[in-house]
């Protein structure tokens, strides 16, 4: 019984640590981008890492993901004779949630891993201790870059997969469910439009549908940096740090998304 | 004649053959460079517990130990990517756990360390991996640059219009040691530290290692700490060696005292390399 409390204990005193040192990491990561020195060159590459290197699988998951969405939906939508609402639910549906969401998880699995990695392998191999020595403070040459570019790129892959997974659904209700394309489009615009408007022109959807990904962006790279730089154990460790670093990614995208979205609703409650 | 026995002549050969870096009397009253004072240090157990080690200016001093005894948390305890639990770590009369990060930094651009496995950065290519600390510790212009890089990476004997462009996953050990020596001299350290710079490589790179490293005593005269398990090719270049035992120094002396001595464990282990 006690040794049960105890082994509780412990493991709640390791989360608690592992929280701690998290949040050193964010709060040093986040001072490194407005004090100098900044590495910009550094972080042009993790952009370019992060956000072409992520293109791809962005790009096929949005398309997939809009196509299936509008199959799906269309077998709903014609038992009500609803059909000309389709434009509407893809839109909402990619913008307000899947875009956002499954590019993170895309991400996550192939820039996240990347950085844990990439890391871990500094780490095990004492690139870091190197780094170190020399004067350099690591968090602030490989974090913080790489944090910049998942603040940036993060929203730009997510416009990427919107739009690309509105033209799935787009392909798919001309060629499958016979809904004309102009038809089609003037849901998606609808969609936008009784979302609500945000600051006189800002459609609310674009608000949520953009502020999440910048939070995801955070997410993913910390947490791929947090786990690569606390790697130990040889090549082993690295790999453990790798699949850690994608797990705990995913989970925090999910649980952050229910949480942002509440707050948006409280904060900017859309229209009657 | 016992193995033993022959083992022990083969290494007072050695030590008659290799005249050291300078005589033990110049360093004998020279200030003391590094000092560790009662350092305690647990990970999940107990690794060093109570050890008291100092180097002198223009010294070399050998810390021996089997793996895992915490050679290489010593080096890191020096250069403060470690602190004590308890103790104090004084380096050029500065006692590291106190210091701000940006004092810590100025002490790190005095000191060149040698990793174990020269921890290059891989991205990076030999010039480029060279020319880092100077880039980050120095305002030095590329011309200025280009030329210490150069000279450096002669002073390893290497020619820098053949490895300068190379990744280091294109070098052998040996030269990856050797471009890991000339990034720690980039910045003409006062005190170089080896972390087992001859471990895994053919005997000839251990010769061009050790050469290196005497080179660097006599030519610049810096002082050097050097962690090694292998104390044949240590002890060509020791002035001074310490052992390293259970979390704390078993021995402490010249390398001709420490084959005289008679501790069963000593004894042991100059058998055993
Ligand atoms: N960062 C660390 N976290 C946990 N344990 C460590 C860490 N660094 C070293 N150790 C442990 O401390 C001991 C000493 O390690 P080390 O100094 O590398 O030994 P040596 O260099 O003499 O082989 C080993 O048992 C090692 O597992
Ligand atoms: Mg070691």
């Amino acid at each position: 019984m006690t040794r049960a409390v105890m082994a509780i204990d412990e493991r709640l005193r390791t989360v608690a640590l592992g929280a701690q040192d998290y949040a050193t990491l964010a709060l040093r990561a986040t001072r490194g981008i407005v004090t100098r020195p900044f590495y910009w060159r550094d972080t042009f590459e993790q952009m370019d890492r992060i956000g072409v290197g992520s293109l791809p699988i962005v790009l096929l998951t949005g398309i997939f993901t809009g196509m299936v969405l509008a199959l799906q939906s269309s077998v709903e939508l014609v038992r009500f004779g609803a059909n000309i609402y389709l434009g509407n639910l893809v839109a909402a549906s990619m913008v307000r949630e899947l875009g956002p969401v499954l590019g993170a998880l895309a991400v996550a699995g192939r820039a996240g891993s990347g950085i844990a990695a990439e890391l871990g392998a500094m780490r095990v191999t004492e690139q870091i201790d190197a780094m170190e020595t020399m004067g350099t403070d690591p968090i602030r040459k490989l974090v913080t870059p790489r944090l910049v570019a998942g603040l940036v790129m993060l929203p730009m892959l997510t416009i990427v997969m919107d739009v690309i997974g509105i033209l799935g659904g787009l392909l798919v209700s001309v060629m499958r469910v016979q809904l004309g394309a102009d038809v089609y489009l003037r849901g998606v615009w609808s969609a936008f439009a009784v979302s609500g408007i945000t600051f006189g022109i800002v459609p609310r959807d674009f608000v949520s549908g953009l502020l999440k990904p910048i939070v995801f962006g955070g997410i993913i790279t910390l947490t791929g940096s947090y786990y690569g730089l606390r790697a130990g154990g040889g090549t082993e460790g690295v790999g453990r740090a790798t699949t850690r670093a994608v797990v705990a990614s995913s989970m925090a995208i999910f649980a952050s998304d229910y949480f942002i979205t509440q707050l948006l609703l409280v904060l900017l409650p859309p229209p009657r | 004649m016992s193995r033993a026995e022959e083992h022990a002549r083969a290494i007072r050969e050695t030590l008659r053959r290799d005249t050291r870096g300078r005589p033990a009397s110049l360093v004998l009253n020279a200030p003391k460079i590094v000092e560790l004072c009662d350092v305690w240090l647990s990970f999940e157990t107990p690794v060093l517990r109570g050890v008291d080690l100092w180097a002198r200016e223009g010294e070399t001093l050998l810390v021996v130990g089997e793996s895992g005894t915490g050679k290489s948390t010593l080096l890191k305890l020096i250069l403060r990517l470690l602190t004590p639990d308890r103790g104090t770590v004084r380096v050029f009369g500065m006692e590291m756990p106190r210091l701000s990060f940006e004092q810590v930094l100025a002490v790190r651009r005095r000191i060149g360390m040698v990793f174990q496995y020269a921890a290059l950065f891989d991205s990076l290519t030999v010039y480029e991996n060279v020319a880092y600390p100077l880039r980050e510790n120095t305002k030095l212009l590329e011309p200025d640059i280009r030329h210490i890089v150069r000279e450096r990476l002669r002073f390893v004997d290497m020619n820098p219009d053949v490895v300068s462009n190379l990744l280091p996953g294109e070098l052998s050990g040996g030269m990856r040691k050797r471009v890991g020596i000339a990034r720690a001299i980039a910045t003409d350290p006062e005190l170089i530290l080896y972390d087992e710079p001859t471990a895994g490589l053919d005997p000839l790179a251990v010769n061009t290692i050790t050469r290196l490293i005497r080179k660097l005593q006599v030519e610049l005269g810096v002082t050097s700490i050097v962690v090694t398990h292998d104390l044949r090719a240590g002890f060509r270049i020791a002035s001074r060696v310490a052992m390293l035992r259970n979390g704390r120094i078993l021995f402490d002396g010249s390398p001709e005292d420490m084959v005289a001595a008679s501790d069963p464990y000593i004894e042991a282990f100059l058998r055993a390399s």
